[in-house]
């Protein structure tokens, strides 16, 4: 039999299911969470756990321009992506590299930080509780960053080699979703790291 | 039905130099050779687990033996845990899943074939990289073998002073690699079940064992998760110097417990809710019934992935946390309970009335029902916490996981085994071989497993290598391994009859058992595309609709 048909007559089939894509990246968006979830569990659990300094109050500065940087990242991928979908692949490709200049400023933001704080306060991984769950908890979204940068220069490789177009938009759009993944943890970390930790 | 399927030309028909076959296979991305490799690659190392097993029991068999040395009984124990846990049970349930969940949904493929088969890889080298161990962990300490620090591996022995050399490193990376493997494979299959579904499959007329497979991904992704983040954190403290479970340096050896027991109490609903799939494909069909309670079934199985998440604790009633926490872990533990029993009723109610057929599938079936029943009372038992007080770490627990994991989910895996078998190899497995290998294996099971649990009650610690000659532990201990053996020679049948029958077993035709859903009915073993036309269904039992034109299911659904 080639077909399992039904013996019923049937009415015309509505058959529409959700982007593969789309169902993957929320799967895996949900296992990163899980990731962060037990980072950040981690972090708080230690505060003021530490025997030796340097602590939180004494070493850590608010990145609050990089912050800004990141989050707006988000608001220019989202428009890169509507930009897109109308088929203005000039503007998409503009916000695109907006996108990952900001992202690469969040990173180097990061560099900056982490530079002062070994050389200057002289904190590393293994100075104390503290060293451990901050390099760790900024250090594995700074790779989620770093990956997403990978992927989003990717696109614009191939963007600008002219093979990103509207039938390319729901691929775009599961792309997105990483990336604003990425930011909402930023969201999370910022308030655990800089404002609770302290 | 033969007629439908697409003739290539002189396929099958000549012999190919086995490179090219060898390479055919390393670099699929067929679902169906994947779920092969995945049940391929468990039976290879349940064997290396059962062997591991064999040694422990050897060396148990009566006071003050000394057939292993203490540090090499600390291995087989590690290793048993672990080989069984991550790289036995999980790749041969995601092979089952791999194989049939695209065949029951009427869909060609995964969603995404090559994660498939890069998720397959990376667990297979997992497993490969814990087994080097024997070789290269000693290291340049020149210390260690395989890992020995248990398959909870709590700190503080995993740190450097108590662990030099790699064993723990391969531990740890081993689980990290499989881990990010699980992590791909679990987020494939919910992609696959909400995405690729043929017309006409709504969620509510999907065979349960989709149902249940996407859950067992859903937990797979939120359990397993955490254990590859708090891997990283072990990674960081060995490699790094870092101080997470360092309590030297103010770490906290409680919160590596916590984290492992988030994943693994999780991990045990990971394995056993396809087992409860097996069941709920396997009962219908033999029962001559439709499941009862499809909906109920569901609902039972989302409420115990729910519940599952807040029972961790349960297995660190003895670190000393605060009577609220107590009372609160031991709440929930019971309330799984529910769930759980729900569904032993609806297979029962799924037997009532039926007009039962007593092949091997359904004796491993009704086997399982009993022994998880068993295995759940008892679970009850240690998650009230002063009962806990008493019996953790002794073999009471031993006796309690083992029911769950052999009783239930492997009495549920030999079911599937040889009611899928046809399907996959296109040859019945023998009968006879059956029936002895059921009897061997329960016999061989209820010896080691009912009496291990006496010891447990009279005392017995878990993972010592020898004990002093006390009353009734000799003659116990003997007994139980007795009964490995038992199980021993049953798995060798199982293993004789798996290859005897795949070269001379009777052919199975397309649908060998009069079954109900669609991977019955494509050939055995499926063509490469599945189904020639995607087939379009309007009930839960399309192939009943299909075989009872006069009285199809679509009219009552």
């Amino acid at each position: 039999m080639s077909a399992v048909t039904s013996p019923i007559p049937q009415r015309s089939l509505e058959w529409k299911l959700p982007y593969k894509g789309k169902v993957g990246m929320a799967s895996l968006i949900f296992a990163e969470s899980a990731i962060f979830t037990i980072f950040v569990v981690a972090y708080l659990f230690y505060l003021g756990k530490n025997i030796t300094g340097p602590t939180p109050r004494e070493v850590l500065e608010t990145p609050i321009f990089f912050t800004v940087c990141l989050l707006s990242s988000s608001l220019t991928i989202h428009l890169a992506g509507k930009e897109l979908e109308n088929g203005h692949r000039k503007t998409f490709l503009i916000l695109w590299s907006i996108t990952i200049a900001l992202g690469a400023l969040f990173l180097f933001g990061t560099g900056l930080e982490w530079h002062r704080l070994i050389y200057e306060r002289g904190l590393t991984i293994s100075t104390n509780l503290f060293g451990t769950t901050y390099y760790s908890l900024v250090g594995l979204h700074a790779t989620h960053v770093t990956l997403g940068l990978v992927m989003l220069t990717i696109v614009l490789l191939f963007g600008l080699a002219d093979r990103v177009g509207v039938d390319q938009s729901a691929r775009i759009a599961t792309l997105t979703m990483y990336w604003h993944f990425v930011d909402a943890v930023w969201v999370v970390v910022f308030t655990v790291v800089y404002v609770v930790g302290r | 039905m033969s007629s439908d399927a697409i003739a290539i030309p002189n396929a099958g028909t000549e012999a190919r130099p086995w490179v090219e076959v060898v390479h055919e296979w390393v670099t699929t991305v067929d679902h169906k050779r994947l779920g092969i490799l995945y049940m391929v690659y468990a039976l290879m190392f349940l064997v290396v687990g059962g062997i591991e097993a064999t040694i422990i029991r050897i060396q148990l068999m009566r006071p003050h033996n000394d057939f292993v040395s203490p540090q090499v009984f600390n291995r087989m124990f590690t290793m048993h845990g672990t080989t069984m846990i991550f790289f036995v049970v999980i790749p041969v349930v995601f092979g089952f899943a791999n194989y049939l969940v695209p065949l029951m949904i009427g869909a060609r493929d995964m969603a995404f074939p090559r994660l498939n088969a890069f998720s397959f890889w990376l667990t297979a080298f997992g497993g490969f990289l814990l087994y080097f161990s024997f070789l290269g962990g000693n290291g340049l300490y020149g210390a260690g073998n395989a890992p020995d620090v248990g398959w909870w591996a709590y700190a503080p022995l995993t740190s450097r002073a108590f662990s030099p050399g790699h064993s723990s490193d391969y531990w740890t990376i081993a689980l990290l690699v499989a881990g990010f493997g699980s992590i791909g494979t679990a987020v494939n299959i919910i992609a696959t079940v909400l995405s690729m579904r043929c017309p006409g499959m709504t969620l509510g007329r999907m065979p349960l064992f989709a149902w249940l497979n996407m859950f067992m991904a859903g937990l797979v992704i939120l359990a397993i998760s955490p254990l590859t983040a708090a891997q990283a954190m072990l990674c960081v403290d060995r490699y790094l110097g870092g101080h997470f479970f360092d309590t030297q340096a103010g770490g906290s050896a409680t919160l590596w417990m916590h984290f492992f027991w988030i994943f693994g109490h999780p991990e045990v609903y990971v394995l056993v809710i396809p087992a409860f799939a097996f069941a709920s494909e396997i009962i219908p069909v033999f029962s001559r019934k439709p499941i009862f309670g499809y909906p109920v079934m569901v609902g039972a199985t989302a409420c115990i992935v729910f519940l599952s998440l807040s029972v961790w604790a349960h297995h660190m009633f003895t670190i000393g946390m605060n009577s609220y926490a107590n009372s609160f872990f031991a709440i929930t533990t019971f309330a799984v309970g529910v769930p759980t029993g729900i569904k032993i009723f609806n297979w029962l109610g799924t037997m009532w009335g039926g007009k039962i057929q007593f092949k091997v599938p359904m004796l491993f079936c009704i086997g399982f029902l009993f022994q998880f029943l068993i295995a759940g009372l008892t679970g009850i038992m240690q998650g009230a916490a002063p009962f806990d007080w008493q019996l953790t770490g002794s073999y009471f627990v031993v006796a309690h996981f083992h029911y769950v994991i052999v009783g239930g989910i492997l009495f549920a895996l030999f079911a599937a085994f040889y009611y899928w078998y046809p399907k996959i190899t296109g040859r019945m497995l023998n009968e006879t071989l059956g029936i002895l290998h059921f009897c061997l294996f329960l016999i061989g099971f209820h010896l080691t497993f009912d009496v291990m649990h006496i010891p447990g009650i009279l005392g017995m610690p878990r993972r010592i290598y020898t004990y002093e000659p006390r009353p009734g532990w000799g003659t116990l201990n003997l007994i139980v391994t007795i009964g490995a053996f038992i199980q021993g020679v049953a798995m060798l049948v199982f293993v004789v009859n798996l290859v005897y029958s795949y070269f001379k077993g009777p052919k199975a035709g397309n649908d060998p058992w009069d079954a109900w859903t669609l991977e019955w009915s494509v050939s055995s073993p499926p063509p490469p595309y599945n189904f020639a036309s995607i087939p379009v269904v309007a009930s839960r039992r399309p192939l009943w609709d299909l075989k009872h034109p006069e009285d199809p299911d679509s009219r009552y659904e």
